[in-house]
């Protein structure tokens, strides 16, 4: 049962997938495409997808492959109602793991706030949280988000130290930052 | 409407809606309106909750908003700021997945075009709050050689050292080790005053 299948597989996804986004996708890749529930070039276009959409990569990809998977698997399965089952199906169970882990861990902090433990651990989470933010921002820094060709590279990085002032040092929200790169882009590129 | 519920789920709703490029890129808006917009958390407080989302699997962006829903208003506000955090991207996805093929997007000029602009103001939006949560952590001289140390680690892609899970153990190890340090250092002062002012 192919519903079963998608349950288990997105269950070990949202139970192992440490570090988030582009961290899951080898993990992603591993349980969809292994048992050849779609094909590799299909992965590629949802991750394709995923990046030009907005929201998490980890339920772009549930949301996708749930609609996709039931369809593949047999003709049975092939009306759309079938796939909009699937990538309920995928998304919630995606999810479980981290609602009740993350729900549990938040209530023993808080409960345990004053315990010297708790107050250590933290001190010493503080500065690598920051380094693993960090690093994050050196990761993006790659030829798929500046271009691979000198004037956009100059446009791209331009871009980027513009987006930095404004976020940094006016009020103005993020989200409108990314609204004006967009039209900014259309008009550069 | 001043329904707390109903603020966290459009407050993540709006945070889904706009984030491209994942979690990391999310916590440029979600400090904004968390922190500086709704004032539900503080911002170090802020910082231990990230610390808790990222240190356990799953979902970025959906940690997060767990642990500030649940920190709000228990098992109910969680699954408030959850489903808003979920449902802009199940919801594009799923008209996408319906409607359009993959390869109309991608050889659309008009829409590549605009990505091209996107995509390095999401690098602005991660770097931004490297500077805002190291001040918040309180980072100083001393310490600035750990964020450091850890960026470029992980950065290097070396097989083991560029895992973030491992910094997280050793961060959460080194930091209670130094707090018991430093508790019985004060104690050992104390008992020292105690001590001089009886002789």
């Amino acid at each position: 049962m192919i519903y079963l299948k998608l349950i288990w597989a997105y269950l070990k996804i949202g139970l192992f997938g440490f570090g988030g986004g582009y961290a899951m996708l080898a993990l992603i890749e591993r349980e969809i495409v292994g048992p050849g529930w779609i094909t590799e070039q299909m992965f590629t276009d949802i991750v394709a997808i995923s990046q030009m959409t907005p929201g998490p990569i980890g339920i772009n990809s549930a949301t996708y492959i749930g609609y996709v998977a039931p369809g593949e698997s047999s003709q049975l399965f092939s009306s759309p109602l079938f796939g909009i089952l699937g990538s309920i199906v995928c998304t919630l169970v995606v999810v479980l793991p981290s609602f009740f882990l993350t729900t549990y861990t938040s209530h023993f902090i808080t409960r345990h706030k004053d315990s010297a433990i708790v107050k250590g651990v933290f001190t010493g989470l503080r500065p690598v949280v920051v380094g693993l933010i960090a690093s994050a921002a050196l990761l993006l820094m790659n030829s798929a988000n500046f271009g691979s060709v000198s004037s956009d590279v100059i446009a791209s990085i331009i871009i980027c130290v513009v987006a930095f002032c404004v976020v940094f040092f006016t009020k103005i929200h993020p989200i409108l930052v990314i609204v004006l790169a967009g039209i900014a882009g259309y008009f550069i590129f | 409407m001043n329904n707390i519920f109903f603020n966290l789920f459009i407050t993540f709703f709006k945070i889904g809606a706009f984030t491209f490029g994942g979690g990391w890129a999310m916590i440029s808006i979600i400090e904004k309106e968390i922190v500086d917009k709704h004032h539900w958390l503080e911002k170090d407080e802020f910082l231990d909750q990230l610390a808790v989302a990222q240190s356990l699997p799953g979902i970025l962006a959906v940690n997060i908003s767990v642990a500030v829903g649940d920190r709000l208003r228990g098992m109910r506000g969680s699954m408030c700021a959850a489903l808003g955090t979920i449902l802009p991207s199940f919801m594009i996805i799923l008209a996408i997945a319906i409607f359009l093929t993959p390869d109309l997007i991608k050889n659309n000029e008009i829409l590549s075009k605009v990505f091209k602009g996107i995509r390095p103001a999401v690098v602005a939006l991660i770097v931004a709050p490297v500077i805002t949560s190291a001040k918040a952590a309180k980072i100083g001289w001393k310490t600035v050689s750990i964020p450091i140390a850890v960026a470029l680690l992980i950065w290097s892609k070396l097989p083991i050292v560029s895992n973030p899970i491992l910094y997280i153990v050793l961060g959460g190890i080194g930091g209670y080790l130094w707090y018991r340090r430093q508790l019985k250092r004060t104690r050992e002062l104390q008992r020292k005053e105690v001590g001089d002012d009886i002789s």
